[in-house]
């Protein structure tokens, strides 16, 4: 070839090319493909707030999570999902779209003493209320987030978790149906404080069967991000402490 | 005709066996010990590193001769995080479920001494239809390794493979367990897959002693 790659002129004008062309690649595959991102984060966040609550296509046995499909999530998420609420201070206003709130933004908002913005879910399932609640916080590596459900006694009805980039086997293990199943039946209240559920290592009680604990058992090797779980779930619930105590019945 | 010829079939199975970039050429190691702990991440893994690799060797031969020698290394860290960042997005886009699955390996693909050392090594000095053998042959080699530890973590670790028990329960005391066997605890943090790493090396030496060096 005739072109002397080595020369400064070469190399300064081939990088801005390369920029140029990567960048208008990703650029045009990002925007093309982001009508369909959209939807299936908005189809996740349905299925996530549907399987804390108990409805997903899980079967009896302790295997893996498996939720709503997308074709049917939109019409059971209206189903089962009667009220969709906002919390902004004092005031408390109903959306549809309540769901799609970026909890991230609104905890950082309120970091930044702006105002923010809490959704809560009241789902209800044969006769019986469920107030969802969306958590989030750090894991090991990165973010960590999920949804928990809770009944008027403040009583765990299931949950969800989910994480950016915890550990392979290890952290990443937080949303494997053994360990999400532990929380049901656990309470967040040590008498009336809202004290949530801590992720213990050694609590004699692997099987879970003391539901009075506010204890769940620890992963192996998974400290940190079982520990922000437990933080997170803390912190959450606290959060939406002043409505709680309005619906709470015991 | 042979679909390959000898010398093209020995850049895919090189890397496999004595030309290992795991075992012999140690490299990759990173990613080997952090996400070996369960068989499903290992494969995942080295699946998409396949495909990576393999078009990536591919896009770098066809530039080879355009590249400015200063700045090759950012060039191919670009094919490379661009390549990612394409799957990345096709995924979830069309496979929502296994993107996520993926998310957490992404910038463990980009960081991957193999594949920038088969692009330096290979690509810039090779025509594309040998590069892209040579990046599935390397990808494989990784793969394999990465399985085969990824399979003695979980079974010793978890005592289940992709996930299912196969051991028994060992917290009701079923199966092998009830024999007093536990899972080794070790197995699941990232030291123990040195030592797996090292077990591998040490078997393929003594298979071929011409692999070990004089002092």
């Amino acid at each position: 070839m005739g072109v002397d790659t080595d020369k400064n002129s070469y190399t300064v004008i081939f990088a801005a090319v390369m920029v140029v062309v990567v960048g208008s690649i990703l650029a045009f595959l990002a925007s093309s493909l982001l009508p369909n991102i959209k939807e299936n984060e908005r189809f996740a966040k349905q299925q996530n707030i549907l399987y804390a609550m108990g409805v997903n296509e899980n079967g009896d046995d302790a295997g893996s999570v498996n939720f709503i499909p997308t074709d049917r999530v939109g019409g059971e998420f209206t189903n089962y999902i009667k009220e969709q609420l906002v919390i902004e201070g004092d005031k408390i206003t109903q959306s549809e779209e309540a769901y799609l709130i970026d909890l991230k933004k609104q905890l950082a908002n309120k970091k930044k003493g702006e105002p923010y913005q809490l959704p809560l879910f009241i789902g209800e399932k044969n006769n019986k209320n469920f107030y969802i609640i969306p958590m989030y916080g750090k894991g090991l590596w990165d973010a960590i987030w999920g949804y928990i459900a809770l009944d008027e006694t403040m009583t765990v009805q299931g949950v969800y978790f989910d994480h950016k980039g915890e550990t392979a086997g290890l952290g990443a293990n937080i949303k494997m149906r053994y360990f999400m199943d532990d929380f049901t039946g656990e309470s967040i209240l040590d008498g009336t404080k809202y004290e949530g559920i801590a992720v213990a290592k050694g609590n004699n009680d692997p099987l879970n069967k003391d539901k009075e604990d506010n204890e769940v058992d620890a992963l192996a090797g998974a400290t940190i991000t079982g520990n922000g779980v437990a933080v997170m779930i803390k912190e959450s619930v606290n959060l939406y402490k002043d409505y709680l105590e309005t619906i709470r019945v015991n | 005709m042979a679909l390959l010829t000898k010398k093209d079939a020995s850049l895919i199975l090189d890397p496999l066996t004595d030309n290992n970039p795991i075992t012999i050429q140690v490299l990759g190691i990173c990613s080997a010990l952090a996400i070996t702990a369960e068989l499903e991440a290992s494969i995942v893994m080295a699946i998409s590193v396949i495909f990576v690799m393999g078009v990536g060797n591919v896009v770098i031969s066809l530039m080879r001769d355009i590249i400015p020698s200063k700045i090759r290394i950012i060039v191919q860290l670009i094919v490379v995080a661009t390549l990612v960042i394409i799957v990345d997005q096709v995924l979830k886009a069309f496979a929502y479920e296994l993107s996520k699955t993926l998310g957490a390996f992404i910038g463990l693909i980009i960081t991957n001494c193999i594949i920038m050392g088969r692009f330096e090594a290979f690509a810039l000095a090779n025509g594309p239809w040998k590069s892209f053998l040579d990046g599935i042959g390397n990808a494989l080699g990784y793969g394999v390794i990465l399985i085969l530890v990824g399979f003695f973590r979980e079974l010793l670790g978890s005592g289940t493979l992709l996930g299912y028990p196969v051991l028994g329960d060992p917290i009701m005391k079923t199966g092998l367990y009830a024999t007093g066997y536990e899972n080794n605890g070790f197995m699941i943090i990232p030291p123990a897959a040195l030592i797996v790493v090292g077990i591998i090396i040490w078997v393929q030496r003594s298979r071929n002693p011409a692999l070990v060096e004089e002092n």
